[in-house]
């Protein structure tokens, strides 16, 4: 069992350090804390900039947030009370990752539901092309009771006449 | 310097030749449309000498514009606004197609390159097919060509020239700019001859093998420009934003990732059209689907519907313009494609267990990723217009889909590659992929031993990478006979592979290159900030760590610039020393942040300098494993790309010769 906790360990161990944009001096002292401070920072939206998240944003909003973020953390909320105390203030636009609700269960789901519908279809249109393609030619028996009735309809792999 | 009005008719010329080429751009449209139809070959005729005159005309027109650019001829609105004398010489040229009208007229100008290419090189085509290839092409340019004259005039001039200009974006000030937008709008652009042979495919109603044979290498060289644009794109983000990202899901990227995922579905399935005649209707849909992706992508650039960081010069009007262009082009080619298609012949049978099952597989799952990329991107528009609801869709929604539908994909490569046409067997398939199989886990495995991961993620990444690669090297083993007879007899064979299939053994190990890459990086990349006062020291990404000194504002030509000296020494013995930057552009009040990189092989040391706080500088320091591997993955991929155009049967204007074989190779 030894070799599974050495295992374990080093997993642990091994959670890549990320540090963008945050600043010296901004990290919490808590390890734990600050890993879920980056979390949380990575989807969250720099409302001042192009497409980027506060972690990764060198402006002040962004450090202002990133501040936030942790206070908030530190006077002890969840993830989540978190992410609503920063969305009652800036509105949903801030979430980079919106929450799963009805009006985003198509973007969450889609994608899967497109993957999905699409093999179905192609599957489906297979069976169906073959199915058109094979329509004319008889199936084994009917071809069997055939060659009963007449001796002569039967057909042999290489297209020549049965054997007598 | 700045001519006066008075000095130079150069501008008038450049305009008149854009006008010019619009008239001819109506020549070609018209008249070999009319001539195929009623089979004259004198109105079918017509189709050559127009698309050349229409490129000759944009030419003339873009080179008047560059001059423009180049000699600050501040008499000009577009020059006005977008450049300044203080501005190098490399600048003033790239910054002609580095805003919105510039960029425009670029992209007239090379899907006019492509509609002559299409007049010199096709000379194996049929000449009514030509001539409905050439007309569709027109069509392309009528409307681009008007879209650039109503709503977009490079050459407007104004009433009261300044001294001086603008300038340019200081973060486009770069030797990237000058060649990614060239680029990527060749891919983009190329795609519209694939988009021109569907369509005139449709109106002739008939697409067989020789079709695909015509198709094939104008989608490939599309398809291989767009690949190297993209990456381009990619690695410019890399080292010019400064934070070290490749890829940000950001709209404008993905405006350019959606029509290479169609388009790369469209190479494979096109492959199927040559070989068995089947997937007809299905690949003449994605020629069509790959193209209105490109206009699409040009819409959401240009319209600014989407916050983008490129969205430079965005224009509510030239929205509603290029959406109409949108409607026209898709609306009309889709309609007919819903008209024609049915009647289009239905081609070979085969088995689910096959070349084509798998192929089709490769189709759906790749068309699924462009349209879950598609939907992720437009859906805060959607939500915005149906709901009411203003909503972000960043980064993390991607990272959330992409990936798993993507490793689909990559898992069925090597099965797709191992099997025959028509009908595989399992049990043979099978056994031909143990190797390959056993090959990746103990690839993975052994990586494993040294590196330990946090997600299993991670192994799922790595082994798929090692699963292409290992794939592809038996699929090539196979196809050689390799060990199977001598060495030499091994060589000639590969030798005597087709180019094509050459092209597609690169083009696979450059995804797996890529894809190790990209697993690589996003997992044990390690990146450290720090506060440094000059002469200090800190331990940071496995180095110690030197602020040595720090030269503030030394002037440049139009900006100054604030270099940092970074010692990284390691048992204390310097390694390596790194100067980033921070430059500061006074006319536009703009600071931006030169990243100091080293690049190994294996590894890249990134360095970029923050801001000042105090007597203390912010320094960010980044490690980053096989990074480079990202970027030399997709042009290994483009290269197999250019290999398989060499193709002796894909060769553009060489008449067709039946291929020397000197060695029997396995088919392919």
């Amino acid at each position: 069992m030894r070799w599974l906790a050495s295992i374990a360990l080093m997993l642990t161990l091994l959670i890549p350090l990320v540090a963008r944009a945050v600043e010296p001096g901004e990290e919490l002292a808590d390890p734990k804390l600050e890993a879920r401070a980056r979390a949380i920072s990575a989807e969250l939206r720099c409302l001042v900039c192009q497409n980027e998240s506060i972690d990764t944003s060198e402006a002040d909003l962004a450090r202002d947030l990133r501040h936030l973020v942790r206070e908030r953390l530190k006077a002890g909320d969840s993830d989540q009370q978190v992410k609503a105390f920063i969305v009652e203030r800036y509105g949903e636009f801030v979430l980079l990752k919106p929450k799963v609700d009805a009006g985003t269960s198509a973007l969450w789901f889609g994608p899967f539901g497109l993957l999905f519908v699409g093999l179905a279809v192609a599957y489906f249109y297979f069976q169906h092309r073959r199915a058109q393609a094979l329509e004319g030619f008889l199936t084994g028996d009917e071809e069997r009771r055939l060659g009963n009735l007449t001796d002569v309809g039967r057909r042999w792999p290489d297209d020549s006449n049965p054997p007598r | 310097m700045a001519r006066g009005r008075e000095d130079t008719v150069i501008v008038e010329l450049g305009h008149f030749a854009l006008v010019t080429a619009l008239a001819a751009a109506f020549i070609q449209t018209i008249i070999p449309l009319i001539g195929a139809a009623r089979d004259d070959a004198r109105w079918i005729a017509v189709a050559r000498p127009a698309a050349l005159a229409q490129f000759g005309f944009v030419a003339a027109a873009f080179l008047a514009l560059i001059i423009a650019h180049v000699d600050n001829d501040f008499s000009v609105l577009n020059v006005v606004q977008n450049s300044h004398s203080a501005k190098p010489l490399l600048y003033r040229i790239s910054g002609v197609w580095g805003n919105h009208e510039g960029s425009m007229v670029l992209w007239l100008q090379i899907l006019t390159l492509f509609g002559a290419g299409v007049a010199l090189f096709g000379s194996e085509l049929r000449p009514a097919f030509q001539a409905r290839v050439l007309s569709v092409m027109g069509a392309l340019g009528i409307a681009f060509g008007l879209f650039i004259l109503l709503t977009s005039n490079p050459f407007a001039r104004v009433a009261d020239p300044p001294l001086d200009g603008m300038g340019l974006n200081p973060v486009l000030q770069d030797p990237g700019l000058a060649f990614h937008p060239p680029v990527l709008y060749t891919g983009y652009v190329g795609l519209a001859v694939s988009f021109a042979f569907a369509v005139a495919a449709l109106i002739e109603g008939r697409v067989d093998a020789v079709w695909a044979r015509w198709v094939r290498p104008w989608t490939l060289a599309a398809w291989t420009a767009l690949t190297v644009g993209i990456a381009m794109g990619s690695w410019w983000a890399y080292y010019e934003l400064g934070w070290g990202g490749w890829w940000a899901w950001d709209p404008v990227e993905n405006a350019s990732f959606v029509p290479w995922l169609v388009a790369t579905a469209l190479i494979h399935s096109v492959i199927v059209v040559e070989r068995r005649e089947a997937l007809k209707t299905w690949t003449v849909l994605l020629a069509i689907l790959a193209f209105s992706m490109s206009l699409l992508g040009t819409f959401l650039v240009r319209s600014g519907v989407l916050t983008s960081v490129h969205a430079f010069a965005t224009d509510p009007a030239r929205g509603v313009a290029i959406l109409l262009i949108l409607g026209v082009f898709i609306g009309g080619a889709l309609a007919l494609y819903a008209w024609r298609a049915p009647r289009l012949a239905q081609g070979g049978l085969f088995a689910i267990v096959s070349r084509e099952g798998a192929l089709i597989a490769n189709n759906v799952v790749l068309a699924a990723c462009a349209a879950a990329v598609l939907l992720a991107t437009l859906y805060p528009l959607i939500a915005q217009t149906l709901l009411g609801r203003t909503i972000s869709v960043g980064a993390p929604v991607f990272e959330f889909f992409f990936p798993p539908m993507i490793a689909l994909a990559l898992a069925l490569l090597p099965v797709g590659v191992a099997l025959p046409w028509k009908r595989g067997n399992l049990h043979i398939m099978s056994l031909r992929l143990r190797f390959a199989a056993a090959a990746a886990i103990g690839l993975v495995a052994l990586t494993l031993a040294f590196v330990s991961a946090s997600a299993w993620t991670v192994f799922v990444g790595l082994l798929l990478a090692a699963w292409v690669a290992a794939g592809t090297a038996f699929d090539w083993s196979e196809r050689t006979k390799l060990g199977r007879d001598a060495f030499g007899v091994t060589i000639a064979r590969a030798i005597g592979l087709p180019r094509a299939t050459w092209g597609m053994v690169i083009a696979h190990f450059g995804l797996a290159i890529c894809t190790l890459g990209i697993v690589v990086d996003s997992t044990w990349k390690q990146e450290d900030a720090v506060l440094l006062k000059p002469g200090q020291s800190v331990p940071a990404i496995g180095y110690t760590l030197t602020l040595e000194k720090i030269e503030p504002r030394v002037p440049h030509e139009n900006y100054t610039s604030t270099r940092a000296t970074l010692r990284f020494d390691r048992d204390a013995k310097t390694v390596l020393v790194l100067h980033p930057e921070r430059r500061f552009f006074a006319l536009q009040q703009t600071v931006t942040t030169e990243a100091a990189i080293t690049t190994t092989f294996l590894r890249d040391i990134y360095a970029t300098l923050g801001e000042q706080r105090g007597d203390q500088w912010i320094v960010r320091v980044q490690w980053r494993p096989l990074v480079a591997f990202i970027w030399i993955g997709a042009l290994t991929m483009a290269f197999g790309g250019m290999v398989s155009l060499s193709d002796r049967r894909y060769r553009l204007g060489v008449p067709m010769r039946s291929r020397r074989r000197p060695v029997e190779v396995a088919a392919e």
